[in-house]
C-alpha cells in the first residue's frame, strides 16, 4: 500500500509520519511537496502537522490555497481515504473537507503530552481494526485544538457516528463533546489533533497508532 | 483606495484571549472593564478609482472567504478613499 505525506512551508511532522509509515508499518511511503498536484498513485494521503505557513491569519488557512489541496479534493471526493493530523486536522477545516474549527485551547497554553483517546467508532477505515470502545495512548502537541462546532451540527455528527476519537478523561484543550478526531459524511476523511504517527514505534513509548494505521491497510484489502 | 477588515470571534463563540486580557485589566485596577473581544484588524490597499460598490463587494467577499473563518468569526468591511 502507498501512502503520500504532504508537505507545507512549516510541516514540522512530515518525517515522524514517512518513518511510522514506512519503519512502524512496512508500507511504501512518498513525499509529496505541496506545489505539486501529482499524488504519485497513492492510495492514502496524509497531511502532517506542524505550522504551515507560520499559521499565518488562522492555522491551515494559508495552506488550504496550496495546488496539491486541489488533488487532495478530488482524491477525497472519490472516495479514497484522506487523514489529517494536528495541523493536517486544520487545514482540513479550512478547506471545508470537514466541518466546523479549532480554536486556541481553553487554557491558552500549548499543551505537549500524552493522552487517553477513546475510539468512538470502529466503522471508518482509520479504525475498524480498534475494539470498540478501546483506549489509545498517543499525544497532543497543539495550541489551537479545541474543537468547536455548533449544537446543531455536534448533534449530527454524533447521530451519523462520525466522532471517530474523544478524549478519555481529562479533556485537554476544552474541546466541545470532548472530541478529538471526526469523519466527513463519506467516511473517508479523518482530521484528530493527537498523533497516531508518533505512538508506533516502541521507543516512543506507545504503538497504540499503528492500530489506526493497520486499519487504512486492512480497509484497502478487497473483503471476498 | 483603502479597505478596513476587522475580524472578531462571533459574540456567542467564547474568546478565552479577550477573557484573560479582561481579567488582567481587572486586576490592575480597571474596574469599569466589564469585557474584552479580541481580533484582527486589516488594511488593504486597492488600486486608486475603483468604484465604491465594486470595491466593497469585492473585500466582502475576501473577508468571508479568507480574512475571516465564518464558522467562528464575523467581520465588518469599511471602505476609505
Amino acid at each position: 500500500m502507498k501512502f503520500g505525506v504532504v508537505i507545507f512551508p512549516g510541516s514540522n511532522c512530515d518525517h515522524d509520519a514517512v518513518y511510522a509509515l514506512s519503519r512502524n508499518l512496512s508500507q511504501e511511503v512518498v513525499e509529496i511537496w505541496h506545489r505539486s498536484e501529482d499524488l504519485c498513485g497513492v492510495d492514502v494521503v496524509f497531511l502532517p502537522g506542524g505550522f504551515s505557513y507560520g499559521d499565518y491569519l488562522r492555522c491551515g488557512a494559508i495552506a488550504r490555497f496550496s495546488p496539491v489541496m486541489r488533488s487532495v479534493k478530488r482524491f477525497a471526493a472519490s472516495g479514497r481515504p484522506v487523514m489529517g493530523v494536528c495541523n493536517g486536522f486544520q487545514i482540513l477545516l479550512e478547506a471545508g473537507l470537514l466541518p466546523g474549527a479549532l480554536m486556541r485551547n481553553r487554557n491558552l497554553r500549548f499543551i505537549c503530552k500524552t493522552v487517553r483517546l477513546s475510539v468512538a467508532t470502529i466503522d471508518s477505515p482509520f479504525t475498524n481494526r480498534c475494539r470498540p470502545g478501546s483506549v489509545l495512548a498517543a499525544p497532543i502537541a497543539h495550541g489551537e485544538g479545541c474543537y468547536f462546532a455548533g449544537g446543531d451540527l455536534l448533534d449530527r455528527l454524533e447521530s451519523e457516528d462520525r466522532v471517530a476519537f474523544r478524549y478519555a478523561g481529562e479533556n485537554p484543550n476544552g474541546s466541545a463533546r470532548s472530541i478529538a478526531g471526526i469523519l466527513n459524511e463519506g467516511r473517508n476523511v479523518l482530521g484528530m489533533m493527537p498523533h497516531p504517527e508518533r505512538a508506533c514505534d516502541p521507543a516512543m513509548g506507545s504503538t497504540d497508532g499503528l492500530t489506526v494505521f493497520q486499519s487504512l491497510v486492512a480497509a484497502a484489502v478487497p473483503v471476498l | 483606495m483603502k479597505a478596513i477588515v476587522r475580524v472578531a470571534l462571533k459574540k456567542t463563540v467564547l474568546d478565552p484571549q479577550g477573557r484573560t486580557i479582561s481579567a488582567a485589566l481587572n486586576s490592575q485596577g480597571y474596574a469599569a472593564v466589564r469585557d474584552v473581544r479580541q481580533g484582527k484588524y486589516f488594511e488593504i490597499d486597492l488600486a486608486d478609482g475603483l468604484d465604491r460598490a465594486a470595491a466593497g463587494a469585492q473585500v466582502h467577499k475576501i473577508a468571508s472567504d479568507v480574512l475571516a473563518n465564518p464558522v467562528i468569526e464575523e467581520f465588518a468591511v469599511e471602505i476609505r478613499d
